[in-house]
């Protein structure tokens, strides 16, 4: 049973269709991701979810109820905004209680859950602050209390860690997700950042110029991604040509010759002794990335990119000829992208 | 519906404007039509086209249109000459000297025009400090009060920070480093000055300019105050037409005249601004 | 960040004398024993200061234009703030032409506008009325504010009000309780300008004001054209006192520079 869900959701300017008959069902307690590039519709469709957009064509359903024309202040759900959107003027607690407030919860009851909320976020002890008296990362725990004290249905979060830098973004994920667990709120982030989706979702939905063309689960659209955008988009990927079909139940995959493009992962590509692979090569150049090594190797298919853990041995020298290898199996023939 | 609530939030303000603004500017449109007799007043019902004649017509209507003219450019020069260097002064000081002496040089804008005309009638003045000063180096003392220099000394005070704020606002827009780049390319000082960074502030200058010259060719209590009886400036002249000739037609005339070539000149030199600049400046 | 040349620093010490002359021979000679304006003076006394306060019509001008400009002030802003909201948020058909009628009276010389009103309100028959008057500089003062409330609505997060909305707020807390706080600044800074603005107006009060409604500076002006004397220099002093303590309160409320310069 969909705790909510999106039926044929379309939001149009003028002639220009920036969603367009978008269908999706999230299940409750579900953490769903909203994937795409700048510009594809994902904040708009996460907008019209909270009824800050007027939605053109569909239906929004929120546990069994139709909340398509309902006013923002009447959908009750948590929202968390890219800029974190705290009031400058109020206390943290003065934030997290607004949305009580606005319920007329009775003081001591509220002053309970403010403290309560505060404390799920680890930020008790700055509850007599002003926003400016915090770092990003405390800001962005405050926008999170405040969405989540009013135990909304839905908890929607907009880019939610793009202001914040590398070392906070990926701490503040797993806080999200610990939080989200905790919880057990039915949650759908928006975000560009591919990491960021495939580390914390149950299932991530991929939006290409206002259309959704993936719907997956993590591992599975990383492994088996639809189109040539997503390939690339979501994790990095060799195209190369080659020939698909069907052996029984098996889907084969052969590079060479053929009118499909294949996608072939560089970790899945292994370097071996010259003629021992299934192709020769001679490594350009190669880039240091820490805990592996990112080769370009020059191949009759093109340069090919091949990571390699950094196994604690010396890397292979530019120049150096290669043979590489992989399994045929792990090659996913892609379809043509959408265009808008 | 945001339509109607749009109208209902600017509607007190379009009320007052439409009967305290729009109204009272058309009926000095027609007021300028109406017949005028010393004796009997104005004529409502009466139009002729005798005041504009009579302004297009006499040699000393000319005269003070021509004086306001020069002295409202002469005004804009100095501002030009004295602001535009101040402004970069003043941006290339240090963090609590640069609010200082940026607060020091706008506030007299906040300061009643009359007291500032009032200082320098007394700085002006036959025995005022600057004429002690000149016979203290032995000079003779000079006329200053009620010439057109005194108007002018008091109009570029006035105008000054008309001036230095937009300049200002372009110099802090300017990105400190393409000056550097320029020096690390072999540029002079001199050179950077005039090939970065006053290209990058001339539509601070030219906006400046046009609030300055607008004001100034406006300007009623520095030439009332310090132009004398005899210097008369357009808006002086208005005033003596409406509360000392009693003529208010004529006045009117006058009146319409100012505020057509002021926003003339406004309108055209901001299209000027736009059309050359939009592009290269956003 | 380059230094500034000795050259330079004459130049702008130049400047600042300048700018500040005028106001502080006015101070000084505010402060002289004797019946000339003449400086250097002979000694210090506070007789003129003494003699300003015995002057009823100077006193009354100075009462009419502190309620002149804290009415017209607050009007203004009653007016400028639902405007400049609606003018930021909502698109409607003549949006634009609102905005620049709004901001028109900045660019109309204040003259053309004194001898507009004062055309009016001969064929009203409210020449010399109060109310009147407030209305005039209501209009003359409202871009002040307008501009500033423009410049504080636009700048504030947007956002802020949606998660306002999302958590509950119906139109009315929203506005209480979310936006005027955020655009507070703005509004304050707005009528302190506009309040200072009308304070200081001459050009259009001297047509529109009558004996019984002079505003000070009116006074002044009038007072400057018939006769020269210390008194004057007296008033002009206390008039810069205030001026400056009322700088002070705008500093310290929204930023003297933000509104002198209009950055944000």
């Amino acid at each position: 049973m969909a705790f909510l869900s999106l039926e044929g959701l379309t939001k149009r300017y003028a002639d220009v269709a920036a969603v367009a008959d978008t269908n999706l069902t999230i299940e409750k307690g579900e953490f769903v991701s909203l994937l795409g590039p700048s510009g594809c519709g994902k904040t708009t469709t996460l907008q019209m979810i909270a009824g800050f957009v007027d939605v053109t064509e569909g239906r929004i359903v929120l546990d069994g109820r139709d909340v398509t024309h309902a006013k923002p202040s009447s959908r009750g759900l948590g929202v968390v905004f890219q800029s974190y959107a705290l009031f400058p003027h109020m206390t943290v607690a003065d934030n997290v209680a607004f949305g009580l407030l606005m319920r007329k919860v009775a003081k001591s009851e509220r002053d309970e859950r403010v403290r309560k909320a505060l404390s799920l976020v680890r930020l008790d002890a700055h509850a007599e602050r002003y926003p400016r008296e915090l770092s990003g990362g405390q800001r962005q725990r405050v926008a999170l209390a405040r969405a989540l004290v009013i135990t909304p249905p839905v908890l929607l979060l907009d880019e939610p860690l793009s202001n914040l830098d590398a070392n906070l973004r990926e701490e503040m994920q797993y806080e999200i997700r610990r939080i989200q667990r905790e919880v057990g709120i039915t949650t759908l982030m928006v975000t560009h950042d591919q990491s960021e989706a495939l580390s914390i979702s149950d299932r991530v939905v991929v939006m290409e110029a206002g259309r959704i063309t993936q719907i997956d689960a993590p591992y599975r659209l990383y492994e088996h991604p639809r189109t040539r955008f997503i390939s690339d988009f979501v994790g990095k990927a060799n195209l190369v040509g080659g020939r698909a079909g069907s052996a029984g139940q098996q889907e084969v995959c052969k590079v060479g010759e053929g009118d499909f493009q294949l996608s072939l992962r560089p970790e899945k590509i292994r370097l071996t002794e010259v003629g021992q692979g299934l192709l020769d090569g001679e490594i350009r150049t190669r880039f240091f990335l820490g805990s592996q090594w990112l080769y370009r190797v020059e191949t009759p298919l093109g340069e090919l990119t091949v990571v390699r853990p950094n196994e604690g041995s010396l890397p292979l020298e530019d120049g150096t000829r290669v043979g590489l290898v992989w399994s045929t199996e792990l090659l996913r023939p892609l379809e043509e992208d959408v265009r808008a | 519906m945001k339509a109607l609530r749009g109208y209902l939030l600017t509607g007190p303000a379009f009320a007052l404007f439409a009967g305290l603004l729009i109204l009272p500017l058309g009926l000095t449109l027609v007021l300028s039509f109406n017949v005028f007799d010393y004796n009997t007043g104005v004529d409502a019902d009466a139009y002729t086209l005798d005041h504009y004649a009579e302004v297009f017509g006499d040699s000393y209507f000319y005269e003070v249109f021509f004086r306001t003219l020069w002295i409202s450019a002469l005004t804009t020069l100095l501002c030009v000459l004295i602001g535009v260097p101040e402004a970069y002064i003043l941006s290339r000081m240090k963090a609590p000297w640069r609010s200082v002496f940026l607060i020091l040089i706008l506030t007299p804008l906040l300061i009643s025009v009359v007291v500032r005309a009032f200082g320098w009638s007394l700085l002006l003045g036959a025995d005022g400090l600057v004429n002690q000063a000149i016979q203290a180096l032995g000079g003779n003392p000079v006329k200053l009060l009620y010439t057109p220099f005194a108007v002018v000394i008091a109009l570029v005070h006035v105008m000054l920070p008309f001036m230095v704020i937009p300049v200002w606002t372009s110099l802090q827009r300017l990105d400190p480093l393409a000056e550097q780049a320029a020096l690390s390319l072999g540029a002079s000082q001199a050179t950077v000055m005039r090939k970065v960074v006053l290209p990058q502030i001339l539509p601070g200058v030219l906006s400046g300019s046009l609030i300055v010259f607008g004001l100034a060719a406006s300007s009623f209590a520095i030439p009332g105050l310090l132009g004398g009886r005899r210097l008369k400036m357009v808006a002086t002249l208005i005033y003596d037409q409406y509360l000392a000739e009693l003529n208010w037609p004529l006045g009117a005339t006058v009146a319409v005249l100012l505020l057509v070539l002021n926003l003339v000149v406004m309108l055209t030199w901001n299209r000027i601004i736009e059309r050359r600049y939009k592009k290269a400046l956003g | 960040m380059s230094r500034n040349g000795p050259l330079a620093l004459s130049f702008h010490a130049l400047v600042v004398i300048f700018m500040l002359a005028p106001l502080v021979v006015v101070c000084l000679v505010a402060f002289t024993p004797e019946n000339t304006l003449s400086l250097p003076t002979s000694g210090f006394s506070l007789r003129w200061f003494e003699a300003v306060f015995e002057r009823a019509d100077f006193l009354d001008a100075f009462h009419n234009s502190l309620i002149l400009a804290f009415s017209s002030a607050t009007l203004a802003t009653l007016i400028a703030v639902p405007a400049a909201l609606a003018i930021t948020r909502l698109h409607f058909p003549g949006r634009d032409f609102l905005n620049a009628l709004f901001l028109s009276p900045i660019i109309i010389p204040h003259l053309v506008l004194g001898v507009a009103m004062l055309r009016l309100f001969a064929l009203m028959g409210v020449s010399g009325s109060f109310s009147w008057l407030i209305l005039a500089h209501v209009v003359v003062i409202t871009p002040y504010v307008l501009r500033l409330v423009l410049a504080a609505a636009v700048g504030m997060d947007r956002s802020a009000e949606q998660a306002a909305e999302s958590l509950g707020a119906g139109r009315v807390s929203l506005f209480c309780r979310i936006t005027l706080p955020m655009i507070l600044p703005g509004v304050a800074g707005g009528w302190l300008l506009a309040f200072i603005n009308s304070f200081d107006e001459v050009t259009l009060s001297i047509f529109v004001t009558s004996p019984a409604t002079q505003t000070l500076p009116v006074r002044m002006y009038v007072y400057a054209t018939e006769s020269i004397d210390p008194m004057m220099a007296a008033v002009s002093a206390l008039v810069i006192a205030l001026t400056v303590v009322t700088m002070v309160v705008l500093d310290r409320v929204y930023g003297l520079d933000r509104v002198l310069v209009g950055k944000q």
